[in-house]
């Protein structure tokens, strides 16, 4: 290889500092820590299994504004058969009353920034 | 023989590599949620009102003053969070107009006093051709199988196309953000935010719990809602006594609100 004493170390420190992220966490320490979110106390399970929904609750509230607005379904029957009205005002929220303790905690630490609040009212008081 | 051993080598080499990309690929695709949901899982409240052809019959004669205009206005913007912007950035759902304004195209010279001081209740007509649909780009204003013409709130993206095809004027911009001008915010149903286009949507949250629209219900009977379709409804009994004019009929939109003078 022409220039092979450049090319390798040029390579070499390249590769480090891209995967600079990775092993600084390693190293650095700070493990993910994953967000402690307060629960419905009245509630023993949400609409779907907590691991269902911690996974693909962006999916089911996708699948409800088009269910509802534009196919005017408004009920969603679960897996268990418990029926429930499809509105994130007025029934996700009526359980996850607090949307600061709630969906921005995780939202925050994730850095993403759904935009439901920019229309949808979030319950007033406490907070 | 040495050529040999190195294409063997080479073969190998690749055909380790592809064994490699299925599971590659399994750790990038996002498992379907939809798979995971349950089928049918949706259906429409059972409460729900049912109609071919919602519409709408207002006696206008029985709009005589003020207050029962404000009144009907009132428990419409209140309950769908609608703001109230001085100027020429307001946003409306349910707003009056007089005789000419109304009907233009309805040209009469020497029309009764009553008639000509008369206010009229304006809303979307929502229409059975309806221009504002054929014009958006995005689908977010759509007609649905009961007539009624909705907005999808989550994909309007602010063209204003809808409202330079609307010939009623019944579609209002957001300039700004809507929620500084609410003076009360309805916890149970959305507001808006800037940039999208909103107008009424004949209720289509309380008729799929069973309720009648907002209006109809403060309007004390003066403004009547039920299926055009039906020849035994309520509506089209008013339409059979009474003589009865739809705004700018000429444009072929055909509108679904109807003027008892």
């Amino acid at each position: 290889m022409y220039n092979g004493k450049y090319i390798i170390p040029g390579l070499i420190v390249f590769l480090g500092l891209i995967t600079f992220p990775f092993w600084y966490n390693i190293v650095a320490g700070a493990p993910y820590a994953k967000a402690k979110l307060p629960l419905p106390a009245d509630q023993k399970e949400c609409i779907e299994k907590a691991e269902f929904m911690r996974a693909e609750h962006m999916q089911i509230l996708d699948e409800w504004r088009d269910k509802v607005v534009r196919d005017g379904a408004r009920i969603y029957t679960a897996s268990n058969g418990k029926q429930w009205a499809i509105s994130l005002q007025n029934t996700c929220m009526k359980c996850h009353a607090n949307k600061v303790e709630f969906c921005d905690k995780c939202h925050l630490q994730n850095s993403v920034s759904p935009y439901c609040w920019t229309c949808h009212l979030e319950p007033k008081g406490n907070q | 023989m040495n050529n040999c051993r190195r294409k063997f080598l080479k073969i190998a080499g690749l055909s380790a590599l592809g064994l490699g990309v299925k599971p590659a690929l399994d750790l990038l695709t996002v498992p379907d949620a939809h798979a995971l949901m349950p089928p049918d899982a949706y259906k429409p409240d059972a409460k729900g009102l049912k109609a071919k052809h919602w519409g709408m019959v207002i006696d206008t004669s029985k709009f005589d003053k003020p207050e029962k205009f404000e009144k009907v206005i009132q428990a419409c913007h209140n309950t769908h969070n609608v703001p109230e912007i001085p100027g020429k950035q307001e946003v409306k759902w349910l707003w009056t107009d007089e005789f000419k304004a109304t009907f233009p195209d309805n040209e009469q010279h020497y029309i009764p006093d009553k008639v000509e001081s008369r206010k009229f209740l304006l809303l979307c007509n929502h229409c059975e051709n309806p221009a504002c649909v054929r014009v958006c780009p995005t689908k977010a204003t759509f007609k649905r199988e009961d007539g009624i013409v909705m907005m999808d709130m989550h994909r309007c993206i602010g063209c204003r196309f809808c409202m330079a095809a609307c010939p009623y004027g019944a579609r209002s911009f957001n300039f700004g953000e809507p929620r500084p001008y609410l003076k009360y915010e309805n916890p149970e149903y959305p507001t808006r935010m800037r940039g999208v286009v909103e107008k009424c949507t004949f209720c289509t949250e309380r008729l799929a719990l069973g309720k009648m629209p907002y209006c109809a219900e403060a309007s004390g009977g003066a403004i009547l809602f039920g299926d055009l379709n039906d020849a035994k409804s309520e509506v089209r009994k008013a339409l059979k006594e009474n003589f009865t004019i739809r705004r700018k009929v000429a444009l072929g939109t055909s509108p679904s609100v109807y003027y008892i003078i």
